[in-house]
């Protein structure tokens, strides 16, 4: 009996894998210098990189912050570095970043009604635009995030009235009364639907809030001022600028265009012939011409196209145009949302008994706007990027504002460090919606599967 | 017994075209067509007063007028003596220029990033994905001033190339000058020149059509059928026999030798640019503005076309590739015969609508002083004789025009190449 | 005042508002603040500082007139404007007066239906080269690139001077004169052409301005001026004699250092007039007697105005020239306040 045998009966220990494809090498053979090809890319980005960088950190870095004027810059410059290339002069920022940011919007509105001296140190400056901005988020927060507590959607329904006052100022009334006629509509439908029936009911719901926001709401604002007076002192729109505005701009086009866009879809999507034309017309119109066409009919032929007399600010005008701009793309968005919903959602709606608005209200569009999210938040983005086209007709956007302070003999030449400025403040804001977008996607997506 | 009867025929009520659904949808459309002719009269008839109070009653007869102004980019003849309609056609074809270069090159660089942002290569993937969520996240109108402002700060004035020691010269054997007024590379001349189809007579809308470069095209043409002729000759051979005949060589002279041969006829030469004196005289001068806008507006709509490809690719199941590479195609094959045919078939339908994009967005050229119809028809031209509602109604029709040319072209396409599912 | 933005769109939409028929005087008076349609920024003759005040000889004449009409000249609303969107601007009656280096030309005047109530700057286009491209005349620019702001009278009187010359050139058109600045500097174009003063304010700016000359051709006449709506002559009248009385003031030596005094009445008949101690030609305008002292009062005389913004101690540096008053051999001349 011999012990010898042929087969191994005990493990060999593991061994470590080679030091050359773990850790820290083994990552870089793996992914940088794997093959020859991408050794050379490699080398070639890094080399890419290190020319970019070189350019750019000491621009960024050597560079002037306490400057009043551009001269003063050159001048520090020559003194420190001794040339005035590759630095750059961040004092026009140091000197305007307000004015970036919230245009001529006083950071302390005069002669409150409410006397409290002229707000100065009573309040942080900018409040009202900064308040508007903070709720923005809080009412736009339970929309987007479906984890945080239902309550805070009252935020959300009231943020459309609160805005416009918290920036515009003036009574708090008049937004109060413009409510007042969604109320109103709200319960003439409920009220009439079981009296005289569905069609009286709409008609009233549309009707009678019409009248009321033509004839009665100002009466009635005007009456409780005099009696119980709140009020902001009120900002001219044209005060309005800088980022604010882009924001303002992107907002409001969105917030208003979604019902519009919604209607637009279902009209597109509807069988009736002539509804459907009209706004497959509509939406193929406005997305066949550039936006700056758009804008030229706001700044010079809206008030054409209305009433003699008629006449509000460019403000207005470019946020009216601009919102039916949004629409178009929102109804496409919209449409997109629809149509990735499985027909039994129609069917089963059908099945149910349910009339047309009841399944659209109820079950399809439930589904299809959560479907839409993302692509309503890109469109968001892209409004929100185009609003920067508004400098071409003359309003102080951050660009217009950019060549207003160039206009100035302080700052008559500075380029770069605006342009530098504004593009990063718009990246970030941009790229983290982008982001929300995505994660939105996947979590959608695991949804969906 | 009973009687069959007919129910009796129902009476039209007045409620029913609210309450019968055969009728209601009637009654919607009809509400919904008067509303509309409202809203439309109501607009026109604001438009006409408001017109009439101006003084300004609407009137095309501006068009004919003399423009007075010049426009440096045109690519046909155009002088200030010339109508505002004629500046309106030099400012279209200026803005299909800029559009058709922008498509081209967006589409090129936007598949090359897209797939490298797909690579194996960490950081080649890495700079490709700032480069896309740089130029997304970054509204266009600064990208198109920025191009501009590194063009004119970074590149030599014509002042610089002059002297003994000049501190610029020009690249590829002194055949290009790259300035901050634009490049100038070397023109085609003909010496033996065959002159010109003037088409249009002396109307605005005339157009110098150049005989030669036609008769090149034709030639050129001839030469590409000779060589689809030859090629399915050998088609058919190797059907036949299992054997091709050689073809390379008969392809190649059949591409080169006549084209060759008419440019000798022709009397074909470069015509260099040469610095004379305050600019560059000589050579096809692309203006900076065209350089500007044609990189701003490439390189933005490249990063959408980019995330686009990608999306495509990564739609594309694994088992694809795997097949592929059961096949034993390499990578680079796989990519260019497997995957991207079939990634196509996703990637076009939001092409065409980033075509359409990039097309509209060339509307900023304004920004740049590219004198595209944005500038002339609705930016001198307006300005100048203030129809500002004929004018911008004209632009916006132009605009829609080529919009929906492109889309149908390009939805006509994209049903070609579609799946055709059974 | 509006109530309330919404309020204000909401009824907008829904009802045609009746027509203003009330004049542009009345409108501005019930409104208390006067909307004056600006540059978006033009060295010395308008631009915001860091508050967001607009300051500038242009503007000087729109706070005169709020002066005037409403005793305040912080009673200005100002509209920045483009050169495209400017008379848009004043026909809609977004802004009530332009006051934004427009020229006063004829198809202005009788077709865009506008009224200029008269000058308060006399331009002419002129050329900027650098000195060391070795031009002394504008004649010499056979082949030029040259750089113009669109939108504007220059790029048509530049195509006719070329082709009155019979010589060539190469347009590049910018649409701010930052751009144009920035273009010039880097040597885009050889020349860069606009009004004399535009070129003065911009070379004023520049890091070495002695490299840079201005030719000697002026080629054309740009008369510039502000300007109202065709057919409110009430309201045409009130800016043109605002204008008038700051021109006045000069000629008659009223400064806002002597204003007080002046206004307590003097042995010059029409300085007397003009203060509204003697006569009642404040009430022929619609206003009150002291109009015209407090449009003095608001930044100076013209003479002031002009010094203080784009005078020869300003970096603009301009010198009066033209615009000295007829006393001293230039155009100004303001009709008698009688």
């Amino acid at each position: 009996m011999s012990n010898v045998s042929f087969v191994r009966t005990e493990m060999l220990p593991e061994q470590m894998p080679p030091g050359s494809s773990v850790g820290f090498i083994g990552w870089v053979r793996a992914n940088l210098f794997d093959g020859w090809l991408n050794s050379v890319l490699t080398v070639l980005s890094l080399a890419f990189i290190f020319y970019i960088l070189s350019g750019l950190l000491p621009w960024t870095f050597q560079s002037v912050w306490n400057a009043a004027s551009l001269n003063e810059c050159r001048d520090i410059m020559n003194e420190t570095w001794g040339s005035t290339h590759g630095h750059a002069c961040w004092g026009v920022i140091n000197d305007r970043w307000l004015q970036l940011l919230y245009g001529f919007y006083p950071p302390y509105p005069a002669t409150p009604t409410v006397n409290v001296g002229d707000g100065t140190g009573l309040l942080p400056a900018f409040f009202r635009p900064n308040l508007a901005f903070v709720l923005l988020i809080v009412a736009v927060a339970p929309v987007l995030f479906t984890s945080l507590p239902r309550p805070l959607l009252i935020v959300s329904a009231a943020y459309p009235f609160l805005m416009p006052w918290l920036l515009w100022g003036g009574s708090v009334w008049g937004p109060l009364m413009v409510a007042a006629g969604f109320a109103i509509g709200f319960f003439a439908y409920r009220i009439l639907h079981d009296i005289a029936g569905g069609l009286v009911a709409l008609i009233a719901a549309i009707v009678l809030p019409i009248i009321w926001w033509m004839f009665l709401a100002s009466v009635v604002a005007t009456g409780l001022e005099s009696i119980i007076s709140i009020s902001l002192p009120e900002v001219d729109s044209r005060k309005f600028g800088g980022f604010m505005l882009s924001i303002l701009i992107g907002v409001v086009a969105i917030g208003c265009s979604l019902p519009l866009g919604i209607l637009l879809a279902l009209g597109r999507q509807s069988d009736l012939l002539i509804v459907k034309s009209l706004c497959v017309g509509f939406i193929e119109f406005i997305r066949g011409v550039p936006l700056i066409t758009l804008l030229f009919v706001a700044s010079v032929l809206l008030n054409i196209f209305l009433p003699p007399g008629t006449e509000f600010d460019i403000i207005l005008r470019v946020l009216i145009m601009v919102t039916l701009f949004a629409a178009a793309y929102m109804a496409e968005v919209v449409r997109g949302g629809l149509a990735a919903l499985p027909k039994g959602q129609y069917e089963g709606a059908d099945s149910l008994g349910l009339n047309y608005w009841q399944a659209q209200r109820l079950i399809i569009m439930p589904q299809a706007l959560k479907i839409s999210i993302p692509g309503i938040v890109s469109t968001f983005i892209g409004v929100f990027k185009d609003t920067t086209l508004v400098s071409i007709i003359g309003l102080l956007d951050p660009l217009g504002l950019s060549n207003a302070i160039r206009a100035d003999a302080a700052w008559n030449g500075v380029y770069w460090e605006l342009f530098a400025f504004i593009a990063f403040l718009f990246f970030i804001f941009c790229f983290s919606m982008s982001r929300y977008s995505m994660y939105l996607e996947r979590k959608l997506h695991t949804g969906h599967k | 017994m009973t009687t069959l009867t007919d129910p009796p025929k129902e009476s039209f009520r007045l409620s029913m075209l609210i309450y019968d659904t055969r009728y209601r949808s009637m009654t919607i459309q009809v509400v919904a067509m008067i509303g509309f002719m409202l809203l439309a009269a109501w607009l026109i008839n604001n438009t006409m007063t408001n017109l009439a109070t101006l003084g300004k009653p609407v009137n095309l007869g501006f068009l004919t007028d003399r423009a007075g102004y010049d426009i440096n980019q045109r690519l046909v003849d155009y002088s200030n003596n010339d109508s505002h309609l004629r500046a309106a056609f030099v400012g279209l074809l200026n803005t299909l220029l800029v559009a058709f270069l922008g498509c081209i090159t967006a589409t090129i660089i936007g598949v090359l990033v897209g797939v490298l942002r797909l690579s194996k290569n960490w950081l080649v993937a890495k700079i490709m994905t700032v480069y896309v969520e740089m130029f997304r996240n970054v509204p266009v109108l600064l990208w198109i001033v920025l191009a501009m402002a590194i063009l004119i700060e970074s590149l030599p004035a014509p002042r610089a190339f002059r002297g003994a020691e000049p501190e610029a010269t020009m690249k590829l054997f002194d055949t290009v000058a790259i300035t901050n007024r634009g490049v100038y590379v070397p023109e085609p001349l003909f010496s033996n020149s065959l002159g010109n189809i003037h088409l249009f007579g002396s109307s605005s809308l005339r157009f110098d059509l150049s005989v030669d470069l036609l008769v090149l095209a034709i030639v050129f043409g001839l030469s590409l059928f000779g060589i689809a002729k030859v090629n399915a000759r050998a088609h058919r051979i190797q059907d036949a026999t299992g054997d091709r005949p050689k073809t390379i060589w008969i392809n190649l002279g059949l591409f080169f030798v006549p084209s060759v041969i008419t440019l000798i006829a022709l009397g074909f030469h470069l015509g260099y640019p040469e610095l004379k004196g305050f600019n560059f005289t000589g050579g096809t001068h692309m203006r900076n503005s065209l350089i500007a806008l044609w990189l701003a507006l490439s390189l933005y709509t490249a990063a959408f076309i980019a995330e686009i490809v990608r999306g495509g690719i990564l739609a594309i199941s694994h088992g694809q590739t795997e097949a592929a590479s059961a096949l034993g195609l390499r990578p680079g094959k796989t990519m260019r015969l497997v995957i991207l045919p079939q990634a196509l078939r996703v990637i076009i339908p939001p092409l065409i609508s980033n075509y359409l994009n990039l097309t509209k967005n060339s509307s900023l050229a304004i920004a740049v002083g590219y004198m595209d119809i944005t500038g002339t028809l609705g930016g001198i031209t307006m300005n100048q004789t203030g129809r500002e509602l004929e004018s911008v109604l004209m632009l916006m029709g132009c605009y829609l025009l080529i919009s929906l040319s492109i889309s149908s072209v390009m939805n006509w396409y994209n049903n070609r190449v579609k799946l055709v599912e059974r | 005042m509006k109530k309330s933005v919404i309020l204000g769109a909401l009824t907008v939409a829904g009802l045609a508002a009746g027509a203003a028929a009330a004049g542009t005087l009345d409108d501005v008076k019930a409104r208390g603040k006067l909307n004056c349609g600006v540059t978006t920024g033009l060295v010395g003759f308008a631009a915001p500082d860091a508050n967001g005040n607009w300051d500038g000889f242009d503007v000087g004449v729109c706070r005169a007139v709020a002066a005037a009409v409403l005793g305040d000249p912080a009673a200005v609303e100002f509209v920045p404007t483009t050169g495209k969107t400017r008379f848009t601007a004043l026909a809609s009656g977004e802004v009530d007066v332009l006051a934004r280096n427009t020229t006063w030309t004829f198809s202005r005047d009788v077709d865009l239906k506008f009224e200029f109530v008269g000058v308060n700057y006399y331009d002419g286009q002129g050329f900027m080269i650098p000195k060391d491209l070795g031009v002394s005349s504008a004649k010499e620019l056979d082949g030029a690139t040259v750089c113009i702001q669109t939108g504007t009278t220059t790029e048509l009187n530049l195509a006719d001077f070329f082709r009155a010359n019979n010589i060539s050139y190469e347009p590049v058109p910018i649409e701010t004169n930052a751009e144009a600045q920035q273009q010039f500097l880097a040597g885009a174009c050889d020349v860069y052409t606009t009004d004399a003063s535009g070129l003065a304010a911009t070379r004023a700016t520049f890091e070495n301005p002695g490299d840079f000359a201005v030719l000697p051709e002026i080629i054309s006449k740009e008369p510039l001026g502000p300007l109202v709506r065709h057919g409110d002559n009430e309201w045409g009248d009130v800016v043109r004699w605002t204008l008038n009385a700051l021109i006045s003031a000069e000629e008659l030596g009223i400064t806002s250092a002597n204003l007080e005094e002046m206004a307590k009445g003097t042995n010059n008949p029409e300085i007397n007039r003009m203060m509204g101690t003697e006569g009642s030609l404040g009430e022929m305008l619609g206003l009150d007697a002291e109009w015209a002292k407090r449009a003095i009062a608001a930044g100076g005389n013209y003479g002031e105005l002009f010094a203080k913004n784009i005078g020869e101690e300003t970096p603009v540096g301009l010198a009066r020239g033209l615009n000295a008053q007829w006393t001293n051999g230039g155009l100004l001349y303001s009709p008698p306040f009688r």
